[in-house]
């Protein structure tokens, strides 16, 4: 095969200089302060930015509707049509979470329970927001499709007592899922 | 009595000029820096802290754009803990912040910061101390900053915080070298090493840099076209001496004692709270000072025009010539206008590498300040010798300029870098 050489091309005595490189430097950042100061900065519009640059502000704008569909925000539980709670505390998240952040109490279900047949439910469920990286892998893990990372994202305490998610907090965070797998009952 | 009341006019110029003016500037600067920086990069900067009435039960916090930020820096500094490493060598570690920022502030008493107030008709001019020697002065007082700055490199007992103080001494010897040669001709025009009287020469004369009023018109005096022709000697000298406030302030396309990327924080690494917040304050008002020598020698100091100057000398309040703090205003507004420059530069040009640094300094501006130097005199002293003996030195200038030209470019014939198998190419 040919080798091709390619020589670099030197540089000419302006370029030598730099001083015309460092003028249009200036004007290409004066261009950039102008434009944000008129706000009109290139990408503004679709980073729906506050007028200023293209920077949203935060607390007065939000970017829920510019929020992609697999966004992972809080992890929470679902229950089903029929308001059961799909979580069998079967443990997998707790044993799955690389910061160990899920902490799980199974507990049995009484015989005359209408669900009967599932046998086990969560009595308590703790998620320890302090530590949950948002990686999803209890999603992923979960047989029962009981727990999601949900697209809420403002997760915040005045202490580490309040960060920590217990079972009621994360069914409301959860809420009703349809269009699951039923399989515990004849749901079709 | 007759020395209280001068002592006490003294105090209160240190007090006024120093405290109230300078200071205060260090924190407008940064609130600047960060909002220009923003702007410049698309970005918003810090627009929110104003008062914050609900801290005191109010229903809504003043915004105000953010202006606060400073005040609140400074409170985070002042409460943070200040924190002493145990390897440090402890009294040089003390006194390194204070040797920074010490120099900056005494630098401010030769600079006019307006033209002078009338108080019963007496003259009470804005100026601390009314030196015969300014810009000497400024010049060695202000090159003591770099002993602050290597004591705290080499007190860290640390190693980035050790190159970076190193740096900064190699970067002072290349550069205050042009710093000083490069006003030679400008000192030379003015005849006058007193910053009040070349702000004074200045204000009737036309700006070293826009020489239309005054004695420097040629329709004013007579056809003398010396003013005009000392404007590209003097253009140089702005160059030149501009460039070396960047380096001598430790300003962006210079900052090798503090680069970030480089060396982690440079020499304050090991510092926190008030003693970084004394060298970041040294820093700015290093800023301030270097600007401000620059407007009053190149830009005209307190002055905006005959007519303005004249106008405002003239208003009175009472008995009190309210003159000086126009003056003031217009000297403060140039100053702005010229650390504003110095933050688009900061945010525009990247940093230069070592060497490049040291042979800008010592190869280039060290030769271009001193033919500088021949060439101011030769159009000052050029009315004087006559048309045939000015024509000879022209000619020996510029054949003394490419003699030291051909001798740099030979002199420094770089070997070829060892590229290796690219070499064969």
């Amino acid at each position: 095969m040919a080798v091709v050489k390619v020589k670099r091309p030197d540089l000419n005595a302006g370029e030598k200089l730099f001083l015309g490189a460092i003028v249009k430097g200036f004007f290409i950042t004066m261009r950039h302060a102008f434009d944000s100061l008129r706000g009109k900065t290139r990408g503004a519009d679709e980073m729906a930015s506050s007028g200023l640059g293209a920077t949203m502000q935060y607390p007065e704008q939000r970017w829920d509707e510019h929020m992609p569909e697999y966004y992972r925000g809080a992890p929470a539980l679902v229950t089903d049509e029929q308001d059961r709670e799909r979580c069998v505390s079967c443990q997998l998240c707790e044993f799955i979470c690389p910061p160990k952040a899920i902490k799980i109490v199974p507990g049995e279900i009484p015989s005359d329970d209408a669900w009967a047949k599932v046998e086990k439910r969560p009595q308590e469920f703790d998620i320890d927001m302090t530590r949950c990286i948002y990686c999803g892998m209890c999603e992923e893990v979960c047989p029962e499709q009981a727990i999601y990372l949900r697209k809420d994202y403002l997760i915040s305490g005045l202490n580490r007592k309040e960060m920590v998610h217990d079972k009621k907090k994360l069914y409301e965070i959860g809420g009703k899922r349809v269009g699951l797998v039923n399989k515990w009952n004849e749901l079709k | 009595m007759e020395i209280l009341i001068p002592l006490l006019i003294i105090l209160a110029k240190i007090v006024g000029l120093t405290f109230m003016v300078v200071l205060p500037l260090v924190p407008v600067c940064v609130y600047f820096e960060r909002r220009f920086s923003a702007v410049i990069q698309d970005r918003v900067g810090p627009n929110r802290v104003g008062i914050p009435l609900t801290l005191f039960g109010g229903k809504k916090d003043i915004p105000l754009f953010g202006i606060v930020q400073p005040v609140a820096d400074a409170v985070k500094l002042l409460l943070k803990e200040d924190f002493t490493p145990t390897n440090v060598r402890t009294a040089f570690y003390w006194l390194a912040p204070a040797l920074t920022i010490v120099p900056s502030l005494v630098t401010v008493c030769v600079i006019p910061f307006g033209s002078p107030l009338t108080v019963n008709g007496e003259e009470i001019k804005l100026v601390i101390a009314d030196l015969d020697v300014g810009p000497l002065f400024i010049f060695a007082v202000s090159s003591l900053t770099v002993y602050g700055i290597t004591l705290a490199g080499w007190s860290s007992n640390s190693k980035y915080p050790f190159i970076g103080g190193v740096r900064s001494t190699a970067q002072m010897i290349s550069y205050e070298i042009c710093l000083g040669l490069s006003i030679i001709p400008v000192l030379m025009w003015y005849g006058d090493l007193n910053l009040s009287n070349i702000v004074e020469h200045q204000s009737k004369n036309g700006w070293l840099l826009l020489p239309f009023w005054g004695e420097s018109a040629p329709w004013n005096n007579g056809g003398d076209y010396t003013a005009w022709l000392f404007w590209f000697p003097a253009v140089i000298a702005f160059l030149i001496f501009t460039i070396s406030i960047f380096a001598e302030t430790n300003r962006m396309p210079f900052d090798l004692p503090e680069c970030e990327t480089e060396l982690v924080g440079g020499y304050h690494t090991e510092y926190s709270s008030m003693k970084f917040a004394m060298f970041f304050m040294g820093e700015y008002a290093a800023m301030v000072i270097g600007s401000a020598l620059i407007v009053t020698l190149f830009l005209g100091g307190w002055s905006l025009g005959p007519s303005f100057d004249q106008w405002s000398a003239g208003l009175e309040i009472g008995s009190v010539g309210i003159g000086g703090l126009l003056g003031l205003a217009v000297f403060m507004a140039k100053l702005i206008v010229f650390i504003l420059f110095f933050i688009l530069v900061r945010w525009t040009v990247p940093r230069f590498r070592y060497d490049q640094l040291m042979r800008l300094g010592w190869i280039i501006f060290f030769e271009v300040a001193l033919i500088n130097v021949f060439l101011g005199a030769l159009v000052i002293a050029a009315p004087h010798l006559g048309i045939v003996i000015t024509l000879v030195g022209a000619v020996l200038l510029a054949a003394v300029s490419s003699a030291l030209i051909w001798v740099l470019k030979v002199s420094d014939k770089r070997e070829d870098p060892n590229t290796g198998l690219l070499a064969s190419n």
